[in-house]
């Protein structure tokens, strides 16, 4: 088995959402990753804090960010094992971050240290 | 005379406590001794008590006799190691024919050390769990065959190569040091685990032994939490975890001595006091930032103490099974996660999700899928019912599983 990694990207990571509607995401994200985990897949996660986020550009300066001239946000990640980059794909589609419309969640596999990659 | 009545498993908790003190004194390679030692106190208390009626103060009978026999080891010894020995390349003992102490503070002190000297990473986990109840436990070798379903000759050997390695390593019967503690003591968390889980689960239907396993894990569990040292909140949780689940003893097991699932329990027989016990240390385990699987599992075990069938219930022990399986996956975590599931968001999407969990050489898979399909697609879940029958190994599990499939 390989690990993938699925990286919720946001179309704004500002959009402001009701209590209800948080509390509702927050039980699908752990019922999808409980479900997972119930299939021994489950290797690693974490949300990434929208408030208080830096970008460090180029030219080293930093702004406040990245919301504004960047389209898109990442919002977290979830590593699970899977046997193929399909299987991981379909995994996927339970997370409720593609209840937004925009959002995406990227599915990439992790390179392991074994020489080929 | 007046004929004394002595207090239940009196032999039996002098004995680990002998054995305890004595393996201390004497050194690892001396393990048998001990255990002989402590045996034969036990012999001349049958063959004096029982003619000359029991003594006044039986414990401190007991510890004279196995102080006297344990001096004569000594001297024996002595003069085996001073005499024989250099020849043989025997270990000695260093130790000196002193008082040996049978105070209560050596007594816990002794326990406890031997505790992480029976749990070390030398030998395997089932080893360990075979030492503790032997040595630190004081159960006899037949109780501990019962116990896992074979015979004296395979405990005998288990044991005997496990005291074997023990020696082989020279493992210090020691306190661990403090940059080690929490490694070592993780490892015997592990072990009282497993023998709580030999009493709870044990296909052995002797109830008396399988309950007395659970109450000795408890008791090892306390005998840390006494400590300064390892009072953890890891320790805490998983006594926490323990009384709850021990709450249930009573309700658990029927009249014929059937399984009773948790479901058709009558909670006026679940144990009150061990119930607050188990709230008690899981609030004590709530101290600090810590959550270990222990912690995850009591707060499960608590809200079974809450017999109301309400979503509250049922949301808080899903989402706990959320965490635990990240944590750390098992079929059964699996399992009870897809029950919850269907208590809060519906069967149809819990039977979408056990179809995922891959576990059909699993009955109890297949005796979630009947609960599941029950009501949804009767024929479907008798034939599910009846799959986890021919997998089902042991006669109680057959007869749970029987009166499943009556009750359609």
């Amino acid at each position: 088995m390989d690990e993938f990694i699925l990286i919720f990207r946001h179309e704004d990571g500002k959009k402001v959402a009701s209590p209800e509607q948080i509390q509702l995401w927050m039980k699908q994200t752990m019922d999808w990753i409980g479900s997972i985990a119930a299939q021994n897949k489950f290797s690693g996660g974490n949300g990434l804090a929208f408030e208080n986020a830096k970008v460090v550009h180029h030219n080293k300066t930093i702004t406040n960010g990245p919301f504004g001239d960047i389209k898109e946000t990442l919002g977290g990640y979830v590593i699970v094992k899977a046997n193929s980059i399909e299987e991981a794909a379909e995994m996927a589609k339970g997370s409720p971050v593609l209840q937004g419309e925009g959002n995406t969640i990227e599915v990439r596999k992790l390179v392991k240290g074994d020489g080929v990659h | 005379m007046e004929q004394q009545q002595l207090i239940p498993h009196l032999f039996r908790s002098e004995y680990r406590k002998i054995v305890a003190v004595l393996c201390h004194h004497f050194g690892i390679d001396h393990i048998q001794a001990a255990e002989d030692i402590a045996s034969e106190t036990f012999h001349t208390a049958l063959d004096t008590w029982s003619y000359k009626g029991i003594p006044g103060n039986p414990k401190g009978w007991l510890y004279t006799v196995a102080k006297n026999k344990a001096a004569n080891y000594l001297k024996r010894n002595k003069i085996f190691s001073n005499k024989v020995a250099p020849a043989l390349q025997q270990f000695p003992i260093s130790v000196n024919e002193e008082d040996i102490d049978l105070s209560d503070k050596n007594i816990s002190d002794s326990q406890l050390q031997m505790l992480f000297t029976v749990c070390h990473p030398s030998i395997s986990s089932e080893a360990q769990v075979g030492l503790a109840l032997r040595i630190l436990c004081g159960f006899g070798i037949e109780e501990i065959a019962d116990a896992f379903l074979t015979n004296k000759e395979t405990i005998n050997k288990r044991l005997f190569r496990a005291k074997e390695k023990l020696r082989a390593e020279r493992i210090e019967i020691k306190f661990p040091g403090k940059e080690e503690i929490a490694n070592r003591l993780d490892a015997v968390l592990t072990t009282i685990y497993l023998l709580f889980n030999e009493g709870y689960y044990s296909e052995s239907n002797n109830q008396v032994v399988r309950k007395d396993f659970c109450l000795e894990a408890m008791r090892l569990a306390y005998l840390l939490i006494e400590n300064e040292q390892t009072n953890t909140p890891r320790v805490n949780a998983l006594l926490s975890l323990m009384c709850f689940y021990s709450s249930r003893f009573e309700a658990r097991v029927g009249k014929q001595g059937e399984m009773v699932l948790y479901e058709a329990q009558d909670e006026n027989l679940w144990n009150n006091e061990l119930i607050a016990e188990g709230s008690y240390f899981l609030k004590q385990a709530s101290i600090g930032n810590e959550l270990s699987k222990y912690h995850l599992e009591a707060a499960i075990a608590y809200w079974h103490t809450v017999k109301a069938d309400t979503k509250e219930k049922w949301e808080n022990i899903l989402q706990l099974y959320n965490r635990l399986l990240q944590v750390e996956y098992s079929p059964v975590a699996a399992l009870n996660r897809t029950y919850a599931l269907s208590k809060t968001n519906g069967k149809q999407e819990a039977i979408r999700e056990a179809e995922k969990l891959n576990l059909s050489s699993n009955h109890f898979y297949f005796t979630l899928l009947g609960e599941l399909y029950k009501g949804i697609d009767n024929v479907k879940a008798k034939n599910n019912f009846q799959h986890a029958f021919e997998l089902a190994k042991t006669q109680t599990d057959k007869q749970v599983i029987q009166k499943q499939i009556d009750g359609l």
